[in-house]
């Protein structure tokens, strides 16, 4: 009862509960205590599997078929790294960001089921469980989507609802036919069953899941959920989900595109790329045309999911297109939870979501300026961050395979990005008027932003730890 | 055709129909409804489709069980928020442009 991959699930479920008990608003100093236990433990798992290998762990002593398996290899140990830290910086930063008695009555309880359904998803070992877990993050998401409780925060909530139940409804189908066919769901038993000329059924099994998943990833064309549930919801909320929530669904793609689904995968190759670079246009230009802050914040990360799409097709040969999007998975949570929290820190100053009410933040916030900055030079790809060692990456793997056009939309994507996070920079340097407003702003909202930041351009010089982590248990 | 395969074919049809209203009708209450058709249509694929030579498989219908749960929790989900932005605003569908 000792090991790290059970624990990092009950546990956001115990202090989630707790925090539903102790009534509306309390909480936060459990969740933040529970997050920094939860992130030892992810870095004690990480440790484990540096040394050990990959780690499976049967829940009660029951083994497949009728237990529940858990299993973490390199990947799995990455994405609970990311989880839990920016979990545990956002715990700090909502806790001064939510008044007492506000809006917000239920976001602890529902930040505990969203983690814990995250870490049960990174560590689950077979299809039927994934299925669980995605409903576990999908529900949690709406819940705080809607937490605010305004008219057009539901309907967006409701609208993320609808998407996300028919991408798990279809994936749930596709489940049932892989074990119509098969007889099994666990996903090492799975691998050698399905060869290269599987039965129709899988065929369809394998259609349904990718679209599924693509949905509740949002990628173009399934992106119409996004801006409006991500740039309406309370800043804490908007970071959670477009730092780490889309990025759950995306995990679980590439884990079954480079596992069982790898024989299949050549049918498809191309279209998560060709949708990958429509996204990246797409996104940035609406980005560079909204009035809204957090709504340029949101289509920008339609637009920076696109990336991790393009890697699909420059897999096969070695790991760098691998390396290059888990990368950017990385690089693009700690850079959009820390643009997202600036941009609360912003419009709580400024009384008012717009881009122009940016004006004069250099001023008076140059601190959050700075790391919505840092979060811009992540996002546009500019040395040394994370998100330029992923774009490096990208465009090496696509220049090796003779696939330079790829290459061409992440360098015009850069661009795109400078152009709207530059939108915003230039309002920040404007002078105020005399007579404008500008509300206090607690420090720790700051520094908690500051961090995360940081941490998005001091991955570039930490991104080969990653990369030697994700050798854990590599499929290739 | 065995009576495994009957229940799967109308498991698929009853999916499609759930999508297709899921997607397609504008009354929240009816897209819920919509919704729990998908979510039936896929239990019948999935306990059809397993039972071919006869006898019962139990896996399929303990997945199914844990599937019910999860149905009826995102059920009320939708319903509550559904009755909150009615009561809200008096709307029982989603309109095309409530962003920006």
């Amino acid at each position: 009862m000792t090991d790290p991959l059970v624990w990092l699930i009950v546990l956001p479920l115990v202090w989630a509960s707790v925090a539903f008990l102790l009534g509306p608003s309390r909480g936060a100093r459990l969740a933040v205590a529970g997050l920094g236990f939860q992130l030892l433990l992810a870095l004690d798992l990480t440790r484990m599997l540096m040394t050990g290998g990959p780690r499976r762990y049967a829940v009660g002593g029951w083994g497949a078929p009728l237990g529940i398996d858990l299993f973490a290899d390199g990947l799995s140990a990455i994405m609970l790294l990311l989880v839990q830290s920016i979990a545990l910086l956002l715990a700090i930063y909502a806790r001064s960001y939510f008044k007492p008695g506000a809006a917000s009555r239920h976001f602890w309880p529902m930040m505990g089921f969203l983690v814990a359904g995250m870490n049960a998803l990174f560590l689950a070992a077979d299809l039927f469980n994934v299925y669980v877990t995605l409903e576990l993050v999908g529900l949690a998401a709406v819940g705080l989507v809607a937490a605010g409780g305004e008219a057009a925060q539901l309907a967006a909530a409701l609208r993320y609802l609808f998407a996300t139940l028919v991408g798990s409804g279809a994936y749930l189908l596709a489940v049932a036919l892989v074990y119509g066919t098969y007889g099994t769901v666990a996903i090492e038993t799975l691998a050698p069953l399905i060869d290269a000329r599987p039965p129709l059924a899988v065929w369809l099994a394998g259609a349904l899941m990718l679209a599924g998943l693509l949905v509740k990833s949002a990628l173009f064309p399934f992106h119409f959920w996004l801006p409006p549930a991500h740039g309406g919801a309370p800043a804490p909320v908007s970071a959670l989900l477009s730092a780490l929530v889309v990025k759950a669904t995306f995990y679980l793609i590439l884990r079954l595109w480079l596992g069982p689904f790898a024989p299949l995968a050549a049918a498809a190759v191309w279209l998560p790329s060709v949708l990958g670079c429509v996204a990246i246009l797409w996104g940035s230009i609406m980005a560079i045309r909204t009035r809204r802050l957090k709504l340029l914040v949101a289509y920008s990360t339609v637009a920076q999911l696109g990336y991790l799409f393009l890697i699909f097709p420059l897999l096969a040969p070695d790991g760098i297109a691998l390396q290059a999007g888990v990368l950017q998975a990385v690089a693009h949570g700690l850079a959009k939870s820390a643009m997202f929290a600036a941009a609360g820190v912003l419009i709580i100053a400024s009384g008012r979501d717009a881009v122009e009410g940016v004006a004069g933040a250099a001023q008076h916030l140059p601190l959050t300026l700075f790391a919505f900055a840092l979060a811009g030079v992540t996002l546009m790809g500019l040395p040394p961050s994370g998100g330029f060692l992923a774009k490096w990456l990208l465009i090496d793997a696509a220049l090796l395979q003779g696939q330079w056009w790829l290459a061409a939309v992440v360098i015009a994507g850069g661009l795109l990005a400078a152009v709207y996070v530059f939108r915003v920079l230039r309002q920040a340097f404007l002078i105020v008027p005399e007579n404008a407003v500008i509300a206090p702003v607690p420090r720790v909202l700051e520094w908690a932003t500051f961090v995360l930041a940081a941490a998005s351009v001091l991955l570039g010089l930490g991104g080969m730890e990653i990369v030697r982590l994700l050798g854990v248990g590599a499929p290739t | 055709m065995t009576s495994g395969m009957v229940f799967a074919a109308t498991g698929a049809v009853l999916f499609a129909m759930g999508v297709a209203g899921v997607v397609l009708l504008d009354h929240l209450m009816r897209r819920i409804l919509a919704f729990n058709l998908m979510g039936s249509g896929a239990f019948l694929v999935l306990v059809g489709t397993a039972q071919r030579d006869g006898s019962v498989d139990p896996v399929p219908q303990a997945m199914v069980l844990t599937g019910i749960v999860v149905a009826v929790a995102a059920t009320a989900l939708a319903i509550t928020l559904a009755r909150r932005l009615y009561t809200l605003s008096g709307r029982t569908e989603l309109s095309g442009t409530d962003d920006d």
